[in-house]
């Protein structure tokens, strides 16, 4: 047999980084350190048009500096880039599209700027590749959209170019990872050039440029809810969850995200979870920030480990004092490596409950607007039943064994399911409804241009939602007609509520698909800020010991 | 800001009145109400009166209050919503948290 390989060079990123470096190192300083007065040169040495380039932009904390930087490059030398990067948060991650700098874009979330981009795909500035999940867009920088340079941020670096990223660690690992072992170019902006770091997260030898920024990176303390601002209402609906769904399952292992109604939960836990003598039964394991609300109920016992996507402004003390149940460094800080939250989140929880803006007939549920491509962030990742899970778990198998269709689309196989949490109100604030035939997703998809509606939880996932008018058990339901049924059932007088057919809303609340407040025993008089375990901020850091050190303006006392 | 006034009647299949001559519960502040019930010899019926700053919602005022009165068998009652913004979850909970108080005993808490 004859072997015919092609002919050609196999180590041309390498030679072609090499000369990327070369043109760079008159900007080096001394060992890999740059002059932040250098950087815009540093940029338009190593960054060719239409590379596929990374910032550093989490949920959390910002590579500003370079982001700036990036915005003030020659668009004659650079042009026409290809972003792929987790979060859009600044301005200038738009900027650097409305200069011609960039041309595409692929991304997993877009807060502030979902507007912007939505205008800009419409005026033709922007190409939009996809809206991914958190994990997924890091799949794929070891796929497709592995980034040329990568410009990241960490807390310290060493003149050897070794980083401490600690306690909000986040994207850092993974975009390094995936740029450097593929030949790419790493620069990183730093609040602090030291002798000696505290831990080295990084190593050296994966970082070619460290770059001292003129102020501290920004960060956002996205995760910090003041007990003070959550409502009777959510106290209602969070005892609701905590007896229909987390007694009800056993649900050890689970993810808690931003919103103000798992706040209230965090904060029911060591009074009304107490009461009802489920310490130790439920909410033990999580995947979530270091939430100040979850101080009460760490303290009082109730939690054994909770892994981080990030860290959380004031929380460092706390997390440090508390190393049973944080993951916390040799040095005596946390390490938030989004990468391995994610994937906790994906397999080893046994529950993702969460909030949303519209819910379908169909189940459908996602927080897109018509005019905004704001993303998911890694809500799908975590709100969806991961279909490669072969560990069970009593709460796992019980929503598997309670599966409605599950002879239809198992066999005889037994299998688990993730519980599938959407806490929804029929109408919110402005009297916005929660429930509509149509999602906004699909005039979005129609706006922007997406093959595919932005759904952030596909109605086959989702097993539960909870609203005042009580919860529906989705994966109880045996067909599409009975799973829409029992939705309206639940949507009060909204459009698809008031479709109901009353007949049958009944016949559910009879077979257990729909429990409402007084099916479940709830005391409706009770749902009060009464009930909480901490009603400001400021209880917080007296269940703290004073380890919780809330940003100024969380400080009102 | 403009107030709507809105007026509806209610009929429940087996109304009861409540237990106190008069009771009051919430506060009208952003996204919340307060309730007034007074007992009234309506022949059976319920009478609400809803003042409102919100536009365009009266159908559902209506359906949310007969809902409660058909539900709970109220009847003989005369009902007044001060309301500023209150989404259903919190109407929902402020009828029912009001009701159990109009038929607690005195000095005793709902």
């Amino acid at each position: 047999m004859e072997f015919k390989g092609v002919k050609r060079e196999w180590n041309t990123l390498k030679k072609d980084a090499d000369a990327r470096l070369k043109d760079a190192a008159p900007y080096v300083k001394e060992g890999k350190i740059v002059d932040a007065k250098d950087t815009v040169a540093l940029l338009e040495a190593v960054i060719k048009p239409g590379d596929k380039v990374n910032i550093e932009g989490n949920n959390q904390k910002q590579a500003d500096f370079l982001a700036k930087c990036l915005c003030q490059v020659d668009v004659k030398k650079i042009h026409d880039l290809h972003m792929v990067q987790s979060v859009l948060t600044l301005p200038e991650h738009l900027d650097v599209f409305e200069k011609g700098i960039a041309k595409k874009l692929d991304m997993s979330f877009s807060g502030p700027q979902a507007k912007r981009i939505a205008e800009f795909l419409q005026e033709g500035k922007l190409e939009l590749g996809a809206i991914h999940t958190y994990l997924e867009l890091y799949g794929r920088y070891f796929v497709d959209l592995t980034p040329r340079v990568a410009l990241v941020v960490a807390t310290k670096a060493d003149r050897n170019g070794n980083l401490y990223t600690g306690f909000s660690t986040e994207d850092t690992p993974v975009i390094v990872e995936a740029t450097k072992f593929r030949q790419g170019i790493v620069i990183a902006q730093v609040n602090e050039i030291v002798d000696e770091l505290p831990r080295v997260d990084i190593p050296g030898d994966w970082v070619d440029f460290v770059i001292e920024s003129p102020k501290p990176f920004y960060i956002e303390p996205l995760f910090t809810r003041d007990p003070a601002l959550i409502t009777d209402a959510q106290v209602l609906k969070g005892m609701m969850a905590i007896k229909g769904i987390y007694a009800e399952y056993g649900v050890k292992s689970l993810n808690h995200g931003i919103g103000f109604d798992t706040a209230a939960i965090e904060l029911l836990l060591p009074t009304y979870g107490e009461e009802l003598g489920l310490k130790g039964k439920i909410c033990t394991n999580f995947i979530l920030n270091p939430h100040p609300t979850l101080i009460p109920a760490i303290e009082s016992g109730w939690v054994e480990s909770i892994h981080s996507f990030g860290g959380e402004l004031g929380m460092e003390d706390y997390v440090a004092a508390r190393s049973d149940i944080f993951f916390v460094g040799p040095d005596g800080s946390m390490r938030s490596n989004r990468a391995f939250s994610q994937t906790a989140g994906h397999y080893a929880i046994d529950m993702f409950i969460g909030g949303t803006l519209q819910i379908d007939p169909y189940g459908n549920s996602s927080t897109a607007t018509a005019t905004r491509v704001a993303g998911f962030g890694g809500a799908p990742n975590m709100g969806c039943d991961a279909k490669g899970r072969r560990h069970s778990s009593d709460a796992w198998l019980k929503v598997g064994d309670e599966y409605g269709m599950k002879e239809e689309m198992y066999g005889n196989v037994r299998r688990g399911k993730r519980l599938v949490v959407q806490l929804a109100e029929t109408f919110r604030e402005k009297l916005a409804p929660g429930f509509v035939e149509e999602l906004d997703a699909f005039a979005l998809a129609k706006n922007a241009k997406l093959p595919i509606e932005p759904v952030m939880i596909y109605g086959d996932d989702l097993t539960h939602i909870i609203t005042e008018e009580g919860i529906a058990y989705l994966h109880k339901c045996r067909s599409m007609e009975e799973r829409t049924a029992a939705i309206r059932g639940i949507a009060g007088f909204t459009e698809v509520g008031m479709k109901a057919d009353p007949k049958m809303t009944k016949h559910l609340r009879e077979t257990g698909v729909i429990k409402t407040a007084t099916d479940l025993g709830i005391d409706i008089n009770r749902a009060n800020r009464s009930m909480l375990a901490a009603k400001n901020v400021h209880d917080l850091v007296e269940w703290s010991g004073g380890l919780y050190n809330p940003p100024a303006k969380f400080r009102n006392w | 800001m403009a107030l709507t006034t809105l007026e509806f009647e209610f009929k429940a299949d087996a109304p009861k009145s409540i237990a106190k001559e008069w009771s009051h519960l919430g506060v009208t502040g952003s996204g919340d109400l307060e309730v007034l019930m007074e007992r009234k010899d309506l022949g059976g019926k319920t009478k609400a009166k809803v003042v409102t700053p919100v536009v365009g919602f009266d159908a559902i005022w209506e359906k949310m209050i007969n809902k409660f009165v058909v539900e709970n068998n109220v009847g003989d009652v005369s009902i007044e919503i001060n309301d500023d913004n209150a989404t259903p979850i919190v109407v929902y909970m402020r009828l029912r948290q009001a009701l159990a108080e109009a038929n607690a005993k005195e000095g005793e808490q709902a």
